[in-house]
């Protein structure tokens, strides 16, 4: 393999190009990214970029040396808008072509967004700078979405004196993601906070003065920021033959077809551990998969299946939120240690008779591992955690 | 080569330790304690796993 093309430059990518150089591979390594940026770093976006306690430059992956050392055949500025995989070749916004042996797709997610003008979403640094130059004491900030990012930016809002309303059209925040125990604990922190909490509204639009409910009511804002989700940058790769639904669809191997792998939010792999496809947006998988990616795309003959344990992680107020394995879809939530109400805990999920998740908040380290530990290897719910809880009839 | 550490960027996440037990540790908030700060070839590659998994890009790795 001579020609090794990389499109996505962030956490992904660049896990991905200098796994492949690690590896030994010594040939042409193209990086595409749509971004004018160096990789940097989006968790500190909601967290120390908007309060303003780090600056830009703190966002950073890698020196520029470090960079310089991966010998790139660097295209920052420019998309990708085509992919041919009869050719083998990635077609780029500038009018180039480039050819490759391999490629590594890590073209990550966008926010989705609401028919609006002049509302915020977070995902870039220049997102980040934006909004926070537009935060302070006593302007009026109003969320749409209570997830992670949401509550995130709620949590930041406050700490800078805002007046933070957080709009979320489920009952109780986070509930579908943590259940509803974990969610309603995460909620009373925000509402002692002195966050205005509104559940189960539907925003229809977002206006000059705010935001318009589905019922007609108006939210009056002066910053409007919408934190629904996102959806995986795909489109440029409509037509290439790949298949693609919520995300590049991907084998155990991360592979999508013959030497063509994806890695990061963009991907939908088949996680053995779990027995199920998932796509994670999550910033050690990013880099996790952009590792197992470049590995296998290398060692054709050795491949290993990408099996990780998710991990993620969440700041908010002082608490650090901290969840292992794939939560969604669980059947049960158990308090396994500590005290939901002191903020002190781990809580296990059980998908049907595994341990399949856990969350904890300001536990020692110690503590969670071994939770960490019965995930990945697969422990069953009743050897695992029937032992710490008492039995329910 | 030497490890560096910018502990006010570390998120607890504890991806160093699984990858390099004998050159991290974490302390009861999680936050991570270089146990050595400079190492030889044999835990070399463990470090640059260290490198390549740590979530906030906290650990460097530089030539002395
Ligand atoms: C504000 C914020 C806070 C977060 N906080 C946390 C957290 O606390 N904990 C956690 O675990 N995770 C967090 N995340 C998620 C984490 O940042 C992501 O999982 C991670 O960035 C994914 O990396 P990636 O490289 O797969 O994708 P991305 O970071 O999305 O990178 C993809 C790159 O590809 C570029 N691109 C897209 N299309 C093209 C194209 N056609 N051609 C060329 N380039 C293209 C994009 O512009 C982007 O630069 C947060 C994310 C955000 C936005
Ligand atoms: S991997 Fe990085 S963020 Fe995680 S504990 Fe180690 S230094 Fe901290």
């Amino acid at each position: 393999m001579r020609r090794i093309v990389v499109v996505g430059a962030s956490a992904a990518g660049l896990a991905a190009a200098e796994t492949l150089r690690r590896e030994g591979y010594d040939g042409t390594l193209t990086l595409v990214g749509d971004e004018p940026l160096a990789p940097y770093d989006r968790p500190p976006l909601s967290k120390q970029l908007l309060s303003g306690e780090w600056r830009p430059e703190k966002l950073d992956l890698r020196t520029a040396d470090d960079l310089a050392a991966l010998d790139l055949d660097l295209r920052l500025g420019v998309a990708a808008i085509g992919l041919r995989l009869a050719e083998r070749t990635v077609r780029l916004a500038d009018g180039s072509t480039v050819p490759y042996d391999g490629l590594i797709i890590a073209t990550g997610v966008r926010p989705r967004r609401l028919p609006s003008e002049g509302a915020h979403v977070l995902r870039t640094l220049d997102d980040a700078l934006t909004l926070r130059d537009r935060l302070g004491p006593g302007r009026r900030l109003v969320i749409v979405g209570a997830g992670f990012l949401g509550a995130e930016a709620a949590a930041v809002g406050r700490q800078l004196g805002c007046e933070v309303t957080l709009l979320e059209p489920a009952p109780v925040p986070l509930a579908h993601a943590v259940g509803t125990d974990v969610g309603e604990m995460l909620t009373r922190a925000h509402l002692e906070r002195g966050v205005n909490l509104r559940c189960g509204v539907t925003v229809a639009a977002v206006t000059e003065d705010g935001v318009r409910l589905a019922d007609g009511e108006l939210v009056e804002a002066d910053e409007v920021l919408v934190a629904i989700g996102s959806m995986p940058n795909t489109e440029w790769l409509d037509g290439s033959g790949l298949s693609v639904g919520d995300g590049v669809v991907c084998d155990q191997y991360c592979e999508a077809a013959r030497n063509v792998y994806a890695a990061g939010d963009v991907a939908r792999w088949y996680n053995p551990l779990f027995g199920t496809s998932m796509r994670i947006e999550h910033r050690t998988n990013a880099a996790e998969q952009g590792m197992a990616a470049a590995r296998n795309l290398l060692n054709s003959e050795a491949r290993k299946p990408f099996s990780p344990v998710p991990y993620f992680w969440s700041d908010q107020y002082d608490m650090k939120i901290q969840a292992f394995g794939y939560l969604r879809g669980h059947d049960e939530v158990a308090v396994v240690e500590g005290d939901l109400a002191e903020r002190r805990f781990v809580v296990a999920y059980r998908t049907g008779d595994r341990v399949s998740g856990a969350l904890a908040v300001g536990m020692p380290p110690k503590a969670i591992r071994q939770w960490r530990q019965a995930i990945a290897t697969g422990a069953s719910w009743a050897e695992a955690v029937r032992p710490a809880v008492p039995a329910e009839s | 080569m030497k490890v560096e550490l910018e502990a006010d960027k570390c998120v607890a996440s504890g991806q160093c330790v699984l990858v390099a037990m004998d050159v991290f540790d974490q302390d009861d908030d999680g936050i991570a304690i270089l146990l050595k700060q400079e190492i030889g070839d044999d835990l070399l590659d463990d470090v640059k796993e260290a490198v390549a998994v740590c979530p906030a890009a906290a650990i460097r790795l530089v030539e002395q």
